[in-house]
């Protein structure tokens, strides 16, 4: 019974947080793309377009869905539900407060990552079944850069594993200290290079979210819009829905392995505040990243990762276990 | 392996340049003019359609009805309709018609116009669903709250009097003559039509 509580608790509390989450964040992005760009953003619907979103809600709703006649069906319909189900259901494993987590897994960290790549594998089947070749390079893009970014992440999320020694992402964020210095990122006596893994694993969050500088599945200027280019609707609005959980939990694992999630950096009141304070700061960052940066070229992409975040990544891992051995 | 770290250094360095730039602008203030609520300031140069010009003296229209930008009209799309009034000199302008879904703005009306009665507006506002509402007035336009009566020159109003008056007499007269003149040849006309009558029968 009282299992059964929890789970409904978690559930409405989930739907909440997501469903409020999903909806401003695309108002975030939107205003501070205007401001990033000395624009006002959405101001009309609503004080400051604060009801923008209800009414992009309400827009896509109404819309009728429409299926291509080359796309198999099937997989057309299927891919966008697909792509929001690991996105939410990863919220299961994520610690906001020291008791406030839906569910206690001892391999977090490990079920984090394998869902995270199913997003990868909607993306796409999304490209596949539209019928569309301009929606499957897109998704073969947006695949093939997953699997390039996901190494140098998995890397350097062994580090963290290396140095808390568990897998539980409650028991990574006790393990770090209640004061900024005992956070994972300025861990120097673990490894002197924890920063640039920091940052290794921070710009693997942005590629892996599939967002600018690295949103090589959705550039309009070859690919029309990119996997979803076939997608009306709520189809699209899933998708859109998608991208913001993804960012969501890119930014809570940063904040999980990196920052010491609900550790309080002054060390006074731990709790979920400083976690959702950290989470948005990154979620924010993401959203400037964005605004500033002009999309690279794939090359590029490829080059970055397999030229220098992955040796990066390597030699960090070396360090690591080297400092764990002999100190 | 010397140009690999640099190339690291100089690619974080502007990542971080371009990330303040992009912060500074966040705090500026925006510089979007909300359209439907302000409007630009259009330059004088700007050619939007024709208005006519208001004297600064008079405060009427400097239109002397020649009609030459009606003449000069490529698309045809100007009518001026006027008409002579008692005591004004020369004709009064009573409608100036600007068809604008034809005009294509080349301005040879402008050039046309002798009196410089005629210029470019800035209006761009022009936005409207109906055909209909493109079709100006544009003397209804120089004086929306009512077309003032054109200036009575008394001494050239007696003088048009006493010309009606003259003509009127002059007409009178001429009636006269004309019915005097009509008693003499109105029988020879009716037997030459009853000759004509018989011939034909």
């Amino acid at each position: 019974m009282n299992e059964l509580i929890r789970l409904l608790a978690y559930m409405l509390c989930i739907a909440a947080f997501l469903g409020l989450n999903l909806a401003y964040l695309g108002w975030v992005e939107r205003k501070g793309a205007g401001h990033f760009q000395r624009r006002t953003g959405p101001k009309e619907v609503g004080p400051y377009g604060l009801l923008q979103p209800l009414a992009d809600g309400l827009k896509l709703m109404s819309k009728q869905l429409v299926v291509p006649a080359n796309a198999d069906k099937l997989i057309y319909m299927a891919a966008p539900v697909l792509i929001m189900v690991p996105s939410v259901t990863l919220f299961v494993a994520i610690p906001f407060g020291e008791n406030l987590v839906p569910r206690e897994f001892n391999f977090g960290l490990i079920m984090m990552f394998a869902f995270a790549s199913v997003a990868g594998l909607s993306i796409l089947i999304g490209g596949w079944g539209s019928g569309n070749k301009y929606s499957l390079i897109a998704g073969t893009r947006a695949v093939s850069q997953n699997i390039a970014y996901e190494i140098p992440m998995l890397l350097t999320a062994i580090n963290i594993v290396m140095i808390s020694g568990s897998l539980d992402l409650n028991e990574i964020i006790r393990q770090q200290g209640s004061y900024i210095w005992n956070w994972n990122v300025f861990r120097l006596d673990k490894s002197i290079l924890m920063p640039v893994s920091f940052l290794v694993f921070f710009i693997c969050s942005v590629a892996e979210t599939n967002r600018t500088p690295f949103d090589m599945g959705e550039c309009e200027g070859e690919l029309v819009a990119g996997y979803h280019t076939e997608y009306g609707g709520m189809g699209f609005g899933l998708y859109m829905m998608a991208e913001y959980a993804n960012l969501v939990i890119g930014a809570s694992l940063i904040t999980i392995l990196f920052l010491g999630g609900w550790q309080s950096p002054i060390g006074i009141l731990p709790g979920p505040h400083w976690f959702l304070l950290k989470m948005y700061f990154l979620i924010w960052v993401f959203v400037w990243i964005r605004w500033t940066f002009p999309r690279t070229t794939f090359w590029g992409l490829l080059n970055l990762s397999w030229k220098y975040l992955i040796p990066f990544a390597m030699v960090n891992l070396l360090l690591t276990a080297l400092f764990i051995k002999v100190i | 392996m010397s140009g690999y770290f640099k190339d690291i250094v100089t690619g974080l360095k502007s990542l971080v340049v371009g990330m303040q730039i992009t912060n500074k602008e966040f705090f500026t203030k925006p510089i979007t003019l909300q359209y439907p609520h302000q409007s630009v300031k259009m330059y004088p140069r700007y050619r939007g359609h024709i208005e006519l010009v208001k004297d600064p003296e008079t405060g009427r229209n400097r239109c002397i009805c020649c009609g030459m930008c009606e003449k000069g009209c490529p698309s045809g799309c100007i009518t001026v309709k006027s008409e002579k009034k008692p005591g004004v000199k020369g004709k009064v302008l009573t409608a100036y018609i600007l068809n604008f879904t034809t005009c294509s703005l080349c301005g040879q009306c402008v050039e046309n116009c002798k009196p410089e009665a005629i210029n470019f507006s800035n209006e761009y506002n022009l936005a409207s669903t109906r055909r209909e509402d493109y079709i100006f007035d544009l003397l209804q336009k120089l004086h929306p709250e009512g077309v003032p009566e054109p200036e009575v020159d008394p001494e050239l109003l007696k003088k048009e009097q006493e010309k009606e008056e003259a003509a009127k007499k002059a007409a009178a007269e001429k009636k006269a003559a004309a019915a005097k003149k009509e008693a003499a040849p109105k029988a020879p006309a009716k037997e030459g039509g009853e000759s004509k009558a018989e011939e034909k029968s």
